[in-house]
């Protein structure tokens, strides 16, 4: 076996006993992109020079015995944080040429445990989109099958992670961007608590939304990751200070006994047969676990897609207008005056998509019209967290579909926006009420695309996200399969 | 048709913080252009917004001080537009939940009291600033203004004459010195103000049509431009013709007012509630250890002035009019005991020595200890008022203790009785013929005596010592 | 609520976006479609429902007022399209 195809905690073994070092770990990832890349496109950028500085500084330690939860290992970032000296593009032609100055909290903080950055992953422009289509760098393909969407927005992160292209990676989550990429890439995604991990240097899409978290190849890595992401941050406001446990101290133990809540709202028409097959055979398996389940409601769940499309592109509308072609990023050549050249710039720098949304949210702000959208849409996402209150008052966690449907084909939904926002149908109301939420693989179609299972809890309770999820892991024993590339 | 004028005034000030509003760079005025920036008032993606307690903290100060009411809970909303002094496409301000509102302040003017109403109080931050060329079609951006915290009163349409709204100001601007909240600096930017102007029919009720009046950078300004607009608008109406609601720029140079010519779209600022930001939240106890800290406020000062040291309200309005000058006088006070003294001292002498050279009571260099002794060895009778006269402006420009500069000058009054009646009695042997004129009745004849005394000890004889003496020795006994 | 072509111009012009013809025309579709879907909210009465404006309720996050060091003008302009000696130029203002 390669050592791109071990997981974060398999390499720490292996870094630890000297059976590999960090330099021949970050070869191996390199070979596998040099192999692989051409025809997934996971990257709009490699980082190989600094991967192998940072290796040789990690394999140093080692030997001098500082071995951190990430020493050595290669992580990729989503092109959506801010990395010191290195092109942030955000996906979009506007943020071509953009090199902070700064790094991201996350960055900072998985380079304080030790991660090599391989590169900066493909994504959705600003992150508006499910099937990584929208990047101006040109789509990502899933590794399963390079016809299909990886999904998205995160799509580069989930099928690097995939396919190998690194060990694991981060992305970002505003209406489903990591967990709906994960399970169609048959991965480990989670979108922790709002105010979990930091924002900073995330660059905003929706910031009452947004969330920053990992990919990995499996649960006991996806705490490793939480470890080095999660607490609080000075930075940012709506950062919270509230404990951070270590997440691997609810690896492997039991769910006897947890009541398994199964929103009826969630198993509906138009969810794929495949999809609700292998997620009723997930529910069997947490019953074997010892999960006892239960029947609950989520009554506002048929609002939660419109009051997401209001709130997000309202403060996406805002969050955009600093591209401006005045401070940084692209400006359209040969204006007459100041007016046209925002125009001109921001109709070149913005792909359809972004324009779609900048659109929507500024009509929905705009005067006359805030009451109805903007207000109405802030007054039903209170009921749907309310929802969540009540729910989690009957159950410990809750289980759900990721997506209605396994990854559909490249160009399939880009000219039906609606059908587009449906994919993220199961997984948006968990952000519109600031929960945690991971995706776990829970099988495959027939033809071999691989489906996920969503588990939802309350805030801050990623700890318990983790135990399910390995207890269903574990308990599921899926075929351990690699996409054939 | 006989009018009245309905004024109402929305005040920008700066507030006297280190760093911004939302990020730790520096609120100091004339750095280099756009050093005074970092990624988060730059507008940079990804960056996060983190409030300034001490913004909050001098909100607060000048809500109570103009007798507002704190909101419990406040926040922060986006006022979304395009501008290229504005990084981000929106500027952080508060909108539907202020830090305050419903307040009110005192204006006094011929003895008669009016109160004017605050609407509300709110925090923001202040743009960046663009610099236009006059040979191309270019303009330039300096950002080191963008996020210098501001406040912004709004007042109720309450003034009724130009002059009642320059004497508002000049109150508002008092009070935000006083707290030292704001250095009060309009040409700095520190302090700005924009009014609403409106004239109806004395009998109507409704408001008329307003105009907003901008880039008024004094107080004598805003009068001056109010009371341009007041006539320009009486004139239309005389006319029958209509004011227009629009915004209008003053014209220092002219003396009028223009319509702001930019094409005035619509205003749609689509405000919302900024995701960034959380709400502030202020309890009675923080209120409390908020007020615990206020100095004096100007109007109360003064009156216990006038109560306590006996001084005229004129005296005490000067006295109070600046803080620091209001402590000033009172060390002085507490130091030499003699409170009606220190005022005419320091209204006098201190006050034209400072005018002169525009200096601040700050860098006086005659300290409040130092004018106290000189005080004092008037009324002990080591110097005369008139040497001190002296004396004072030696010590403004040496920064010399009176003490000293006395040894050092020997001008110490001589209050020997037997040296001075042995001068007097040389002089009474040497004018026999003004000794006869006075004691035949001529009076008036004293004063040269007086003189004669003065000019032989070099003016350092004590004035009351030399009468009483010369009277009695001129009387002949 | 129907939007209209003219109802997409002048919210392209707010957005500051310049939209073809073409564009116009599929905008209006697609966003009468989107605010089609969106106006089911209207079924759900929400009269005293206090709006969510943040996923969590989070509370008097301050910073002190110590200055820190700013980027300088070097590092502030280094992004710019079009950086002018200490200043980002613009083509000028029409008024």
């Amino acid at each position: 076996m390669e050592l791109y195809s071990f997981t974060i905690h398999e390499l720490q073994e292996k870094l630890k006993s000297g059976e590999a070092s960090s330099r021949q770990i970050v070869d191996s990832v390199f070979s596998r992109i040099d192999a692989v890349e051409e025809r997934v496109h996971s990257y709009i950028r490699l980082m190989k020079e600094d991967a192998l500085t940072a290796a040789a500084i990690a394999d140093e330690n080692i030997k001098n015995g500082d071995i951190r939860p990430l020493t050595g290992i290669p992580v990729a970032l989503k092109d959506i944080v801010c990395t010191q000296g290195i092109p942030t593009t955000c996906g979009s032609h506007i943020l071509h040429n953009f090199v902070p100055p700064y790094d991201a909290t996350v960055v900072q903080k998985l380079r304080d445990a030790g991660a090599v950055f391989v590169g900066k992953t493909n994504m959705d422009e600003f992150a508006m989109g499910s099937s990584t289509e929208t990047s101006y760098f040109g789509p990502t393909r899933n590794p399963w099958d390079l016809d299909r969407i990886p999904g998205g927005s995160s799509g580069g992160s989930a099928s690097a992670v995939a396919a190998d292209e690194c060990i694991a990676s981060i992305g970002s989550d505003t209406g489903g961007s990591i967990r709906q990429p994960a399970a169609l890439c048959g991965i480990v995604g989670m979108k922790p608590t709002y105010g979990r991990v930091s924002r900073f240097g995330l660059i905003a899409f929706a910031s009452s939304l947004d969330q920053i978290g990992p990919f990995t190849k499996d649960v006991e890595d996806c705490a490793i990751m939480m470890n080095a992401l999660a607490g609080y941050d000075p930075r940012e406001s709506t950062s919270v200070r509230a404990e951070v446990p270590d997440y691997r101290q609810f690896i492997g133990r039991d769910i006897n006994g947890w009541r398994i809540g199964i929103p009826k709202e969630y198993y509906v028409d138009g969810i794929d047969p495949e999809v609700s097959m292998a997620v009723k055979i997930a529910i069997e398996v947490i019953e074997k676990c010892g999960g006892q389940i239960v029947d609950i409601s989520l009554p506002h769940t048929p609002y939660c897609l419109a009051v997401y499309y209001i709130i997000a592109p309202a403060e996406a509308s805002s969050n955009l207008a600093r591209y401006d072609g005045v401070k940084y990023g692209f400006r359209a050549a040969e204006a007459r005056d100041l007016m046209d050249m925002y125009k001109k710039t921001r109709m070149q720098g913005f792909g359809p998509e972004v324009k779609r949304r900048i659109m929507i949210g500024t009509y929905a702000l705009s005067a006359g019209y805030y009451d109805a959208y903007y207000g109405k849409a802030s007054q039903v996402r209170a009921l749907i967290r309310r929802d969540f209150d009540e729910a989690f008052k009957k159950c410990d966690v809750i289980l759900t579909p990721t997506t209605p449907t396994p990854a559909f084909k490249i160009g399939e939904k880009t000219d039906d926006p609606l059908q587009m926002y449906l994919s993220d149908i199961f997984t948006i109301s968990t952000n519109l009420a600031g929960i945690p939420g991971i995706s776990v693989p829970c099988g495959y179609t027939r033809t071999g695309l691989p489906i996920g299972v969503q588990f939802l809890a309350g805030h801050f309770e990623e700890g318990k996200l983790l135990q399910v999820a390995s207890a269903y892991e574990k308990n599921a024993a899926i075929e351990k399969r690699r996409p054939t590339l | 048709m006989e009018f009245e004028t309905v004024i109402g005034l929305e005040v920008h000030a700066q507030m006297l913080t280190d760093t911004k509003i939302f990020c730790n760079c520096s609120t100091k005025f004339g750095g280099a252009p756009n050093s005074h920036a970092c990624p988060v008032c730059l507008g940079m993606p990804g960056v996060l917004p983190v409030l300034n307690k001490k913004v909050v903290e001098f909100a607060m100060k000048m809500a109570l001080a103009t007798n507002c009411t704190i909101n419990p809970a406040n926040s922060f909303a986006r006022k979304n537009y395009f501008y290229p002094d504005l990084p981000k496409g929106y500027q952080i301000s508060q909108f539907a939940y202020p830090i305050a509102e419903h307040g009110h302040i005192w204006l006094e003017a011929n003895g008669r009291k009016r109160k004017i109403g605050i609407t509300r109080i709110h925090m923001e931050e202040d743009a960046g600033k663009l610099i236009h060329d006059e040979n191309q079609p270019a303009s330039y951006v300096d950002l080191n203004r963008t996020g210098v915290p501001l406040i912004e009163i709004v007042s109720e349409p309450d003034m009724r004459s130009p002059e009642e709204a320059a004497e508002y100001l000049k109150r508002l601007h008092e009070i935000l010195v006083y707290l030292e909240i704001c250095d009060g600096n309009m040409e700095e930017g520190s302090f700005r103000c924009d009014a609403n102007v409106s004239i109806r029919p004395r009998d109507q009720h409704e408001f008329g049509t307003r105009a907003e009046l901008k880039n008024m950078n004094s107080f004598r300004n805003v009068q001056r431009a109010l009371e341009y607009e007041v006539k320009r608008q009486q004139y239309l109406v005389e006319n029958g013709q209509a004011v227009i609601q629009e915004t209008r720029l003053w014209d220092d140079a002219q003396g009028v007012t223009n319509p702001m010519r930019s094409k005035e779209e619509a205003h749609d600022y689509r405000y919302f509630p900024d995701p960034d930001l959380v709400p502030v939240v202020v309890d009675g106890a923080w209120v409390e250890e908020i007020r615990a800290g206020m100095p004096e406020l100007p109007l109360v000062r003064r009156e216990r002035f006038i109560h306590d040291y006996q001084i005229p309200a004129y005296d005490a309005g000067v006295l109070t009019a600046e803080k620091a000058l209001a402590d000033y006088y009172e060390d002085v006070v507490k130091l030499c005991g003699k409170p009606k003294q220190a005022s005419n001292w320091v209204m006098g002498d201190v006050l034209r020595f400072l005018n002169e050279e525009k200096r601040d009571i700050r860098s006086c260099p005659i300290t409040a200890g130092a004018l106290a002794d000189m005080i004092r060895l008037i009324e002990e009778g080591t110097i005369s008022g008139k040497m001190a006269k002296d004396v004072i402006d030696e010590m403004y420009r040496t920064g010399k203790s009176p003490q000293e500069i006395i040894e050092e000058r020997g001008l110490v009054q001589i209050t020997d009785e037997g040296a001075l009646a042995a001068t007097i009695a040389g002089i009474i042997d040497a004018s026999p013929g003004q000794v006869k004129e006075y004691r035949s009745g001529k009076e008036k004849i004293f004063g040269f005596f007086v003189g004669q005394v003065m000019k032989a000890t070099q003016g350092k004889a004590n004035p009351k010592l030399v009468n009483d003496l010369l009277k009695k020795m001129l009387a002949g006994s | 609520m129907k939007l209209s072509t003219s109802d997409v111009e002048y919210v392209a012009k707010l957005a500051r976006l310049e939209v073809t013809e073409p564009e116009k025309e599929m905008f209006t579709a697609q966003l009468n479609d989107i605010l089609l879907y969106i106006d089911k909210l209207n079924e759900l009465d929400t009269t005293g429902v206090a709006p969510m404006t943040h996923a969590i309720a989070v509370q008097n996050a301050f910073r002190e007022d110590k200055v820190l060091e700013s980027l300088g003008t070097k590092k502030a302009l280094a992004n710019a399209p079009d950086a002018r000696g200490e200043f980002f130029r613009v083509p000028k203002v029409i008024e």
